[in-house]
């Protein structure tokens, strides 16, 4: 029996001035795997994750979640369908501390309207001691918890990259999207969030989709492989498919726009 | 009789200084936790102060009005109209970058202004609304009115902090923050930008049209002139960076630093010879301007920069 993808990209195109960043491009994401996306530099793998997270209206094409054409839905409304995100170039709130980034992604509904906040403010506070306890867990398991109450623009590249992580862990998704989440992070660590990873698949069955360039990396994790580029699908298949197809080495190693540098 | 003389100018510097914490209290909200940049007080502030001078002054064939309502009602309906305002602009403008909504509120204090100049059935036009009470008149008059209205003014100012402590402090504030310092990932963790925004435009708005209504009623008249932008926006944005922008006390702290300087630049150009004494409110700026450069400089958030609140959450389950 064929799996009905979670996410699915119908024909997408996405243009920037003359540019098609992504060009006519379809996928699926099935549900409860782990998927890689991979491509060269500017294959256009994060614009495609800004058109599924609703960042960017696509040009053309549709994007569909759960059988449900979500093309139109504004990014916060598909937080709720249970998509999360994280970005490639760290996103993190700068002048709010590393403990305040985590719990102000886990929702508080009592405490965020405007009127419990003035007139009744400790109707929230089992909420927040929920955020709270799930935001030190959070650290606790990405090694940061020192920094619990530094204010997120001064982390360093690698820690605020831990933190897009974190944040994307409170919201407790069905979907992560997570954009080169190793990049910058310590192996160590990185075979502890691979194996975390593989955890919430395996026991929660969330679906992932990981934009890799480390091979090794999307090897050991990811049940399929998506390979872009120059903003078209390249093709799909297995890791070891991917590794050995012809296309996809001349699009890492040779051809296309790399030859003009040499 | 040299001491009370000095009191009562006390007196008066604090009402005023107190009417400034309120619309720098009220600015932060908009930009201090909200990032949005509001570069059309003295808008807000008229429509609260005519709203509240038409409402409670006595009747008059030169403007519509008065009513003769009470002061309080006064209050609140220059805060709602304000707010109403607010929100209309918020439902437009709220959607565009920060340069852009600057521009939009000053276009908008400027339509505001010309109303008020040229809508005379409404507003008497450049003569004024006269007339307007202050709370407590019948009981108190000369030095203990003034008493009388810069405690009023201060249990206002005390409100206002309460009100902007609790927003600031509590989840909805903490998103608030959360979108002024990253748009893009607050709405990828579902909060809904353009709410929030609109609800600390508009918050901010009826608080800058409440400072208004308490500056009709303690000059007891009001016309354009006291809507001057530099007057209103401009020494409201210099308190808030000079004070702290993000941080309710720094709000208050700067309005009453700035407004004691501006003041003390009074005594001073006014010792000026007559034919430099009409340069005197440029120069004052320039003075004012100078000052915020250098707090800026030595202090780069200002004297009370913003803090994280206290993390409130309820004891182990
Ligand atoms: N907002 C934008 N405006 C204009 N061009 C853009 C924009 N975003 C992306 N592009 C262009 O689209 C192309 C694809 O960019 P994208 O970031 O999606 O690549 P990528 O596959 O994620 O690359 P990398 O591996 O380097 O992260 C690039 O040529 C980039 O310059
Ligand atoms: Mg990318």
């Amino acid at each position: 029996m064929e799996q009905v993808p979670r996410i699915r990209l119908d024909d997408v195109t996405m243009r920037f001035g003359g540019l098609d960043a992504v060009r006519n491009c379809s996928f699926d994401l099935p549900a409860g795997r782990i998927t890689g996306l991979i491509g060269p530099n500017g294959a256009g793998k994060t614009t495609a994750f800004n058109v599924i997270a609703g960042l960017l209206s696509p040009t053309l094409g549709r994007v569909v979640l759960d059988g449900e054409d979500i093309t139109d839905l504004p990014a916060y409304r598909r937080q709720e369908k249970g998509l999360s995100r994280t970005f490639q170039l760290a996103h993190e709130f700068g002048r709010m501390t590393v403990i305040e980034n985590l719990m102000v992604a886990a929702k508080n509904d009592v405490g965020e309207g405007i009127v419990n906040a003035v007139f009744r403010p400790s109707r929230c506070l089992s909420q927040e001691r929920e955020a709270y306890d799930k935001a030190l867990k959070t650290l606790e398991f990405l090694e940061i918890s020192q920094l619990a109450g530094e204010p997120a623009g001064n982390l360093s590249g690698g820690q605020k990259k831990l933190l897009e992580l974190g944040r994307a862990l409170m919201q407790e998704p069905k979907i992560m999207l997570l954009d080169e989440i190793g990049a910058g992070v310590n192996r160590t660590l990185l075979g502890k969030i691979a194996d975390k990873i593989k955890q919430l698949n395996e026991e929660s069955g969330y679906t992932f989709c990981l934009i890799e360039h480390d091979l090794d990396f999307v090897s050991r994790l990811c049940h399929g492989v998506i390979v872009m580029a120059q903003g078209e699908l390249l093709m799909t298949g297995t890791v070891d498919e991917v590794r050995r197809d012809e296309r996809v080495i001349e699009a890492y190693f040779g051809g296309g726009r790399y030859q003009d540098a040499s | 009789m040299e001491l009370p003389g000095i009191a009562f100018y006390i007196v008066a510097f604090l009402t005023m200084g107190g009417i400034y914490a309120i619309l720098c209290l009220a600015l932060n909200m908009q930009w201090g936790f909200g990032g949005l940049f509001n570069a059309g007080i003295a808008g807000f502030y008229a429509v609260g102060a005519y709203t509240a001078a038409i409402l409670t002054s006595a009747g008059s064939s030169a403007h519509l009005g008065g009513f003769d309502l009470p002061i309080v009602v006064g209050l609140i309906c220059a805060g709602i109209a304000s707010g109403i305002v607010g929100w209309a602009i918020a439902r437009i403008c709220v959607r565009l970058k920060a340069d852009y909504l600057a521009m939009a509120s000053i276009g908008i204090a400027e339509i505001i202004r010309l109303a008020i100049v040229n809508e005379e059935w409404l507003t008497n036009g450049s003569l004024g609304i006269s007339r307007i009470p202050r709370p407590l008149e019948a009981f108190y008059s000369g030095r203990a009115a003034e008493v009388v209205f810069v405690v009023f003014v201060w249990l206002i100012v005390a409100v206002t902090f309460l009100v902007a402590r609790r927003l600031q402090q509590s989840p909805w504030g903490r998103v608030m923050r959360a979108i002024r310092d990253n748009e893009e990932t607050a709405a990828s963790i579902g909060k809904d930008v353009q709410r929030f925004r609109t609800e600390t435009f508009v918050v901010g708005s009826v608080f800058m049209g409440v400072a208004g209504a308490l500056s009709a009623h303690y000059f007891k008249f009001f016309s354009p002139d006291a809507t001057e932008p530099l007057l209103i926006t401009f020494l409201a944005w210099v308190m808030l960076i000079a004070g702290g922008s993000g941080n309710n006390l720094g709000a208050i702290a700067g309005a009453l630093a700035i407004w004691a300087i501006w003041s003390l630049t009074e005594v001073v150009t006014q010792q000026l010879p007559p034919d430099w004494a009409t340069r005197s409110s440029y120069i004052r700026m320039l003075l004012i301007g100078l000052l915020l450069q250098f707090v800026l400089q030595r202090f780069r958030s200002g004297l009370f920069p913003e803090k994280s609140p206290k993390l409130r959450i309820s004891r182990e389950k």
